[in-house]
């Protein structure tokens, strides 16, 4: 059977894959933040995860505004990085696993979730740069993918309860897959960060440590907020963070947890790493 | 027309791209979206204003996309990522959109950024079972 062994949380900025492309990790800017991966690596490299489930926001690649699915699962054999407007070079071209994307439709609709399938999906920066700081960027990448976009992007948005609940249905999904697969959760994006308006560059450090501390422990304190207090308290794009408990929703109820690293500012966002394993295997 | 009120519109000095933002600035929005093509790009560059009109883009969309005004864009419905589709590669990162916000130089932005996080690893040992460095 198909096993979730944890889940892991990544800023999934632009910045991140241009420091990487640029060779710019160990630069002082950013060496505390990428460093602070390495735990993150090696836990991987122990486990070696077969798949990663990765949640995400499309930013405007993949979904234009004359389509917009509140979640939606990528269903192919094949996922491409593109050119997003800035004429950078797309990284290789993901692996898929359409057979088993399929059986987690299925599932997730049975449970109530109707997401919108797509046989055909472009990974922006959101997916793409969450595998490269985990585990490096390849021509021919050592993990096999499934995108799951959540709308982040343009109101309304699901709340962070309906993501919890997502998560959920997802290790349901997951674990009536009949194939002995090793599969890992990465919640994406955040933390508390807004872009636009006079209100531009907000980071709420404190909160963004206590929503680490509470998603690992006590994620159920998280799903009482509406996304307004989450703007209010982190960001119109800190809102991203709700994403993470979707990862959390797919974990076990009390999750070991392995590895928490927070660093800030690092562009304009709180950044928090969180490694959370699944003991009860 | 008569758009639903939201607890949101109150938090000061932002802009909730909601229905009503994304319903107006449709043209606007889809000459943006339209960046992720080079081709695209190159025609805007030529001749933006002709661009604008191809895309339906006019009256004061039109006038702010001219004349890169970036924080009327974004009170007239711009979405923040589409919009950093037409900033970044022409020189205006996030930061810098940032201190034009709030009419500030982009190094006083980052200051504020910075300000933020003072005390940051004092925070995380109080907190405990943080990865210091």
């Amino acid at each position: 059977m198909a096993k979730i062994i944890g889940g892991i949380t990544s800023s999934h900025i632009p910045a991140v894959g241009n420091a990487i492309a640029d060779g710019k990790t160990q630069e002082p800017y950013w060496k505390r933040f990428f460093d602070g991966y390495k735990p993150a690596q090696a836990w991987l490299d122990e486990q070696k995860p077969d798949i990663a489930i990765v949640v995400y926001n499309d930013h405007g690649l993949n979904f234009f505004l004359d389509k917009v699915p509140t979640f939606a699962l990528g269903c192919a054999d094949r996922y491409d990085n593109a050119d997003e407007g800035w004429a950078l070079k797309p990284v290789s071209p993901f692996k898929g696993n359409a057979a088993f994307s399929w059986h987690i439709a299925e599932k997730l609709v049975e449970q109530e979730f109707d997401i919108c399938t797509c046989q055909e999906m472009k990974v922006d920066h959101g997916f793409v740069n969450p595998i490269r700081a985990l585990w490096g960027t390849h021509e021919n990448w050592p993990i096999t993918t499934i995108p799951l976009a959540v709308n982040t992007v343009q109101h309304p948005l699901p709340s962070a309860l309906r993501c919890f609940k997502l998560g959920k249905a997802l290790r349901q999904a997951v674990e009536s897959y009949d194939q002995d697969l090793k599969v890992v959760v990465l919640g994406t994006g955040g933390m508390s960060h807004q872009l636009q308006g006079e209100r531009a560059g907000l980071i709420n450090v404190d909160f963004d440590l206590e929503c680490m501390d509470r998603i690992a422990s006590d994620p159920e304190w998280m799903t009482k907020f509406t996304n307004s207090e989450i703007m209010r308290l982190t960001g119109t794009e800190g809102i991203e963070t709700i994403m993470w408990l979707v990862m959390r929703g797919a974990l076990q109820d009390n999750v070991k947890i392995v590895h928490k690293h927070y660093h800030a500012p690092i562009s304009n966002t709180g950044a928090g790493v969180l490694v959370l394993e699944n003991t009860f295997l | 027309m008569e758009w639903t009120k939201h607890d949101y519109e109150d938090i000061p000095g932002t802009y909730v791209f909601d229905g009503k933002h994304a319903y107006g600035a449709y043209p606007l929005n889809k000459l943006l979206f339209s960046f992720c093509d080079e081709e695209n790009r190159s025609e805007f560059d030529r001749d933006p204003a002709a661009y604008c009109d191809k895309y339906g883009v006019t009256g004061q969309y039109k006038e702010f996309v001219l004349g890169k005004q970036f924080l009327n864009m974004l009170r007239s419905g711009a979405n923040i990522y589409f919009m950093a589709k037409m900033a970044i590669p022409r020189g205006t990162s996030v930061q810098d959109a940032g201190a034009q916000f709030q009419g500030i130089t982009t190094p006083e932005f980052q200051a504020k950024l910075s300000a933020q996080a003072e005390g940051l690893v004092d925070k995380l040992k109080k907190r405990g079972g943080y990865w210091i460095g």
